[in-house]
């Protein structure tokens, strides 16, 4: 990493450190960045509420996540490579997704919790509904942009509509599918903490603890939650990207 | 025996503004099998749109085609075409875009793969097989191109200005190699290109059209033998004689494209 990466955090981390430790920041309103680590190995060692582990909780998060995005990519794919390829698929569902999308993933909690009760259900439904229409619509783009002169070339390879599909519009589009891919895990696991707010049965999750955190006044605890949150979500990025790469290598 | 050009039309109807387009004339013309035959024409004229109907990429509005006295079915194994942008797939290396379609075929993987890698050899690809198009000059993919279209062994091979963007010494070298590797098969190749010298210097005989709608203007026999020397008598002989012909047409109805005349006149 390059210096000026990391300096500035670091520089405002002192000064914050520092501000608080002469008591020019309440303690109640902001603990100090040292505060905050004593907070999170807390949520470690104790739990919160005590007793529920920071990690059970980060895994019933990531379960959650990884169900609703699991169908919302496995849905989302094969339908965007469809609409891309037929003009007439495409016609017929748009105007369907574009009523649907601009509805936010949390004003669908009330109708979920109707439909699935309190419970992993509601909460993989919620995060389905925010990663499928980024990665819906970034495949159809994907399929989009593909050169037409590429399937005409495998026209002349005497490639079948199918193989056309698997062979040249799925291969074709897959950087896009990639960015839908990205962009659908960070509005996933954004909504999800913020699903975790309204409730959940199993008392685990990351929105859950940082709640309860809230009830019994522990601002650190709160700040540390948050802490977790932004540090799993750029590993998952991070992840996603390397994996990219190597699957990309053609793109140079 | 051959392929057979029967008073083919193409009329493309309904563009964004619903004007139509007469691009072929009924076009009649008759290619032996083996032969090499170029085409030239000024821009525009409809020779893409020639290849592409017979290649069963576009069909024709009147007329047909006919192989060895059959009619060409769309998607025939008879033909392969070779684009003017290479087309090759770009998340594929080079044995992979030659292997596509033998895998289209079915071909289990060993098989294809031998097959391909002859394919690399003789395309002079040796070192590059795993490569990315991104990763390859102008010339190799284009011999990733046309190996690709040969491991098919189609009966007539359509090339659409597949040097034409190639530098002018690379250019000169894949003529030489596509004589060499079509001396050597004697499938039937059309060849569409912009430059005189070129199809000079590769072909049997040449078809030269019209502005659009693309008619006949003339046919061509290059009867002398190879390996020809492009800036000999006979080559620049033949050579004036399809310019003023080019010329002569750009020269009725007073319209002339003076960026594809100059085109022309580079070698
Ligand atoms: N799909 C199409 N729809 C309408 N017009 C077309 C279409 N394809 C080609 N044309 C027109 O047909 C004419 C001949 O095109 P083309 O065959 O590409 O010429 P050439 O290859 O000789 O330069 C051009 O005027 C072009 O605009
Ligand atoms: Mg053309």
């Amino acid at each position: 990493m390059k210096k000026e990466s990391y300096l500035l955090p670091l520089l405002l981390i002192l000064i914050w450190q520092g501000l608080s430790s002469l008591y020019w920041i309440p303690d109640y309103k902001l603990p100090s960045p040292i505060a905050i680590l004593l907070g999170l190995k807390d949520l470690l060692w104790i739990g919160m509420p005590p007793g529920n582990l920071l990690h059970k909780h980060v895994l019933y998060s990531l379960y959650r996540v990884g169900l609703g995005y699991g169908v919302a990519a496995l849905l989302a794919i094969p339908l965007g490579l469809l609409m891309g390829w037929s003009p007439r698929i495409r016609r017929m569902i748009n105007p369907l997704i574009e009523l649907v999308r601009p509805i936010p993933p949390l004003a669908w909690i009330p109708i979920a919790i109707v439909w699935f009760g309190i419970g992993i259900q509601s909460a993989a439904f919620i995060i389905f509904l925010g990663a499928f229409f980024p990665i819906l619509l970034n495949t159809i783009a994907g399929v989009l942009s593909i050169n037409p002169i590429l399937v005409e070339a495998a026209r002349t390879l005497h490639a079948t509509e199918k193989k056309i599909f698997l062979k040249v519009l799925l291969p074709g589009s897959i950087p896009s599918i990639f960015v839908g891919m990205r962009i659908g895990i960070g509005i996933g696991w954004m909504t999800l903490v913020a699903a975790e707010f309204t409730g959940v049965k199993e008392g685990y999750g990351v929105g859950y603890m940082i709640m309860t955190a809230r009830d019994i006044q522990r601002p650190d605890q709160i700040l540390a939650g948050m802490l977790v949150i932004g540090l799993i979500g750029l590993l998952i990025n991070a992840g996603l990207r390397t994996f990219e790469s190597r699957v990309l290598r053609w793109r140079g | 025996m051959g392929l057979e050009i029967l008073g083919l039309s193409k009329t493309f109807s309904g563009g964004s503004r619903g004007e139509s387009v007469h691009v072929l004339d009924q076009l009649q013309h008759r290619i032996d099998n083996g032969r090499f035959v170029s085409l030239i024409g000024p821009s525009g004229c409809g020779k893409t749109t020639l290849l592409r109907i017979i290649a069963g990429l576009e069909k024709a509005s009147v007329g047909k085609v006919l192989l060895d006295g059959k009619e060409m079915v769309r998607g025939s194994e008879d033909v392969g075409m070779v684009f003017q942008e290479y087309a090759l797939f770009p998340w594929r290396t080079t044995l992979q875009n030659i292997e596509m379609g033998l895998e289209i075929r079915g071909m289990d993987k060993v098989r294809r793969r031998s097959i391909a890698m002859e394919y690399i050899k003789t395309f002079d690809l040796n070192g590059f097989e795993h490569r990315y198009p991104r990763e390859l000059s102008g010339g190799m993919k284009q011999r990733v191109a046309i190996a690709r279209t040969l491991v098919m062994n189609p009966r007539v091979v359509l090339m659409d200005e597949p040097f034409g963007s190639l530098d002018s010494q690379t250019r000169n070298a894949m003529q030489e190699f596509l004589l060499k590797i079509w001396l050597k098969r004697g499938d039937t190749i059309i060849f569409v290109t912009h430059n005189v010298e070129e199809a000079v210097f590769l072909s049997d005989e040449i078809v030269v059209l019209s502005r659009r709608p693309a008619r006949m203007l003339e046919r061509i026999e290059v009867a002398f033998p190879r390996p020809r020397d492009r800036t000999g008598e006979v080559c620049n002989h033949i050579r004036r004689d399809i310019l003023k012909i080019l010329e002569e047409e750009m020269k009725r109805e007073e319209v002339r494209d003076e960026d594809h005349w100059n085109r022309l006149q580079s070698p």
